[in-house]
């Protein structure tokens, strides 16, 4: 499903990027990466992988060394004090399609990453070679940075280089300097607990403009190892049922149906039918209407879109 | 335009401040709405008047209307009058997208423009002021801009109707014209005018000081010649904030002298904090408010830690003595948000004698609020960038008044 290491190499070699591959067993941590590459060969990265409140996530790639202050870092990004956390596990896995142990720049590659912010430490710059997991975590690669950039550009990423150790006050007078790196979309991960929405239906491919079903940009001869349920392409995707119950006239009615017969079961108790009607129309009149609203602005904005590019009467 | 209750200079606590960019209370205590009133010379909203809007539109009145959240009018009698002849108005309102984080407080005058909008079917601006961000927080033009974007969107999500919408952005929409309206006001205000009532001064850079017709013209139809050609007598209903007073006492000073009708407002107080009303909603603490982009986790966690309670100490206290509803915040959210009266006499009553402890009335706000919540996240899922273009493209809305 996600890029492989040997894809990935092998577009490294097609870039005529110039980097030296080590291959070792499985590391999990930096303490164990070094053991097998030593420092002369470039400087060890750390990776981290954030998510703030708003479901936006970021890497975070930086030298070993480099202090990374969370706080600073939310605060910079204009997302307050405690804005972002470490993301959970199936956040990795679905948008990086990388184990736990090798987050790393390169899995931006993926398309379900599209929407992830990644920031380098610029101390990387002054380094001869760094060196990250190559999307895997039995081989790591070193390259210049310069190597990094040409990569990062060939899939349409600006590499961004910040000073993670700075801490500049943010108030009223400065703004956050990271701010403009935080992504503009964000990136709803489904919950198997409390997934809240009415229908679990996968998404059709014609779905609103911002939407791009996951599985089309992966090369087809991918690694061997579906791990995943097929569900998973779809699922890396802005919310799925909650446009289709705007847009399709047959989801609409069952929303407006669902909601109805849940109150009205719910409330079957009350002893005559007047007042049952009553409260029906009583508990459901404003959020119907509020449904009805956002069809109706989601099918105007369709005649918008239909309008703008419609083409003059051929004579 | 909106502002949370964040103190931008150090004040003299001896009197409290209300203005577009402070609002802090006396010694560190409550708003004086009452004072207010009196200082800006609007009038209060009395139940006369709910009943008329009532009668009018053949509905119940919005939850804000009925529990005093919005409190304050000026003319907002002659708007239903005129109303009750059958001269319809348009409203107008607006945000300043200084954050991307919006909380609860932010969606009020939405949430309430949008019962407006749909009780006497009237269409409505919606101004970003996005320069005016760019100015005082020191944004950059871009960051504005996208935060306006952003902003539009949670602000469609609210529910309000394409088809009598227009939703613009200062850097957007500024020029033909809305600009000849704003020089045409400009000339009607001196410096020293704009230095009293705004609290400019010397140090101040001149795009300060010119900014205020900005958010004047809006109330004029004649800004707006693809909604309302020829309509230059529709009146302008303005909810706000009452901290914006300021703004449009001007705006009602100079419209005599241009020849148009004076806009009318509708105000409302202000949402307190979660730690209560002395303490400040800020966009950097996450704990003073309830954001719309938290989960039904975060929700119950910052009611249940952080939303400062009237009750007592011990529960034998509590059974004797009962609440403090004055200072309790839990209680006064639901009065914000808790569609049903009797739900609400019923808990204050019960809470105020003692016997519904603070963990119940916390339990029944978080449901109140997570639902809300999620139906709010969920309309905002559904709003692309393709809708907010629609909404902010320069175009007639033929059905404005259905």
């Amino acid at each position: 499903m996600g890029f492989s290491k040997d894809q990935l190499l092998n577009r490294l070699q097609e870039l005529e990027i110039d980097y030296t591959k080590y291959e070792h067993p499985p590391v999990l941590t930096v303490e164990a990466q070094a053991k097998y590459v030593s420092s002369s060969e470039g400087a060890l990265s750390k990776n981290l992988f954030f998510k703030d409140k708003k479901h936006r996530y970021y890497i975070v790639s930086a030298m070993v060394d480099t202090k990374v202050d969370m706080k600073v870092l939310s605060q910079r990004l204009g997302l307050g004090k405690g804005g972002i956390r470490m993301a959970p596990e199936e956040a990795l896995t679905q948008l990086l399609q990388v184990s736990l142990e090798c987050v790393t720049p390169f899995a931006v590659v993926n398309e379900s990453a599209r929407d992830v912010s990644l920031l380098l430490d610029q101390n990387f710059k002054n380094q001869k070679r760094c060196i990250f997991h190559p999307l895997s975590n039995e081989v790591s690669v070193s390259l210049n940075t310069s190597g990094l950039d040409k990569f990062l550009k060939s899939i349409e990423r600006d590499p961004v280089y910040v000073d993670l150790e700075a801490n500049p006050a943010v108030g009223k007078d400065q703004p956050p300097d990271l701010a403009v790196y935080v992504p503009s979309n964000s990136v709803v991960i489904p919950e198997i607990s409390n997934e809240t929405s009415t229908k679990q239906t996968p998404p059709p491919k014609s779905v609103s403009a911002e939407v791009k079903p996951v599985a089309s940009g992966m090369p087809s001869d991918v690694s061997a190892k579906p791990s995943k349920p097929a569900t998973k392409g779809k699922s890396v995707v802005v919310e799925k049922s909650t446009p289709l119950a705007f847009k399709n006239p047959e989801k609409f009615v069952e929303e407006i149906m669902d909601k109805t017969s849940a109150l009205l079961l719910s409330e079957a108790k009350v002893e005559n039918v007047e007042a049952l009607a009553e409260t029906l129309r009583k508990r459901l009149t404003s959020e119907l209407t509020h449904l009805a609203i956002m069809y109706k602005n989601t099918a105007y904005t369709e005649g918008f879109h239909a309008g703008k590019h419609s083409q003059p009467k051929r004579l | 335009m909106e502002v949370d209750k964040k103190d931008e200079r150090e004040s003299d606590s001896s009197e409290q401040v209300v203005n577009p960019w402070e609002v802090s209370a006396k010694d560190g205590g409550k708003i004086d709405y009452d004072k207010l009133i009196d200082k800006f010379g609007c009038q209060r909203l009395d139940e006369s008047l709910i009943d008329r809007v009532q009668r009018l539109t053949s509905r119940q009145p919005h939850v804000f209307l009925r529990r005093g959240v919005f409190f304050a009018h000026r003319d907002f009698n002659e708007i239903l009058d005129a109303y009750e002849k059958g001269d319809k108005f348009y409203l107008y309102t607006g945000r300043g997208p200084s954050s991307e984080a919006l909380h609860l407080g932010h969606l009020i005058p939405f949430m309430f423009t949008k019962y407006l909008q749909e009780a006497f079917k009237v269409p409505l601006v919606i101004q970003l002021t996005d320069d005016e961000k760019c100015m005082w927080k020191n944004l950059s033009v871009e960051e504005s801009q996208r935060l306006a974007r952003e902003n539009a969107k949670d602000i469609i999500a609210c529910g309000f109707d394409v088809t009598k919408t227009f939703i613009f952005s200062d850097f957007d929409y500024v020029g033909g014209a809305f600009y000849k309206n704003m020089v045409k006001v400009s000339k009607c205000v001196t410096l020293n005018k704009a230095m009293g009532i705004f609290g400019f001064s010397g140090e101040d850079h001149i795009g300060k000081l010119s900014f205020p017709p900005v958010q004047a013209v809006p109330s004029f139809p004649s800004s707006f010649p693809h909604l309302f050609p020829g309509k230059d007598n529709l009146r302008c209903l303005i909810p706000c904030a009452i901290d914006q007073d300021p703004y449009f006492r001007m705006t009602r000073d100079v419209a005599p002298r241009l020849g148009y009708s004076k806009p009318a407002l509708i105000e409302s107080s202000f949402f307190p904090a979660l730690q209560g009303e002395n303490g400040k909603m800020s966009a950097s603490d996450p704990n003073s408010a309830i954001y719309v982009t938290d989960t039904a986790k975060d929700i119950k966690n910052k009611i249940n830690r952080y939303a400062f309670s009237g009750g007592q100490d011990s529960v034998e206290k509590h059974r004797e003595l009962g609440a403090n509803l004055e200072v309790d915040i839990p209680v006064k959210y639901l009065s914000f948000f808790l569609e049903d009266d009797s739900e609400l006499e019923h808990i204050k009553k019960e809470y105020g004698e003692g016997r519904m402890l603070t963990g119940e009335v916390k339990k029944r706000l978080t449901e109140v609020l997570t639902e809300m919540v999620e139906r709010h996240r969920r309309s905002r899922a559904a709003v692309t960038d393709e809708m907010v273009d629609a909404f902010m493209a320069v175009r007639p809305l033929p059905s404005m008044f259905e």
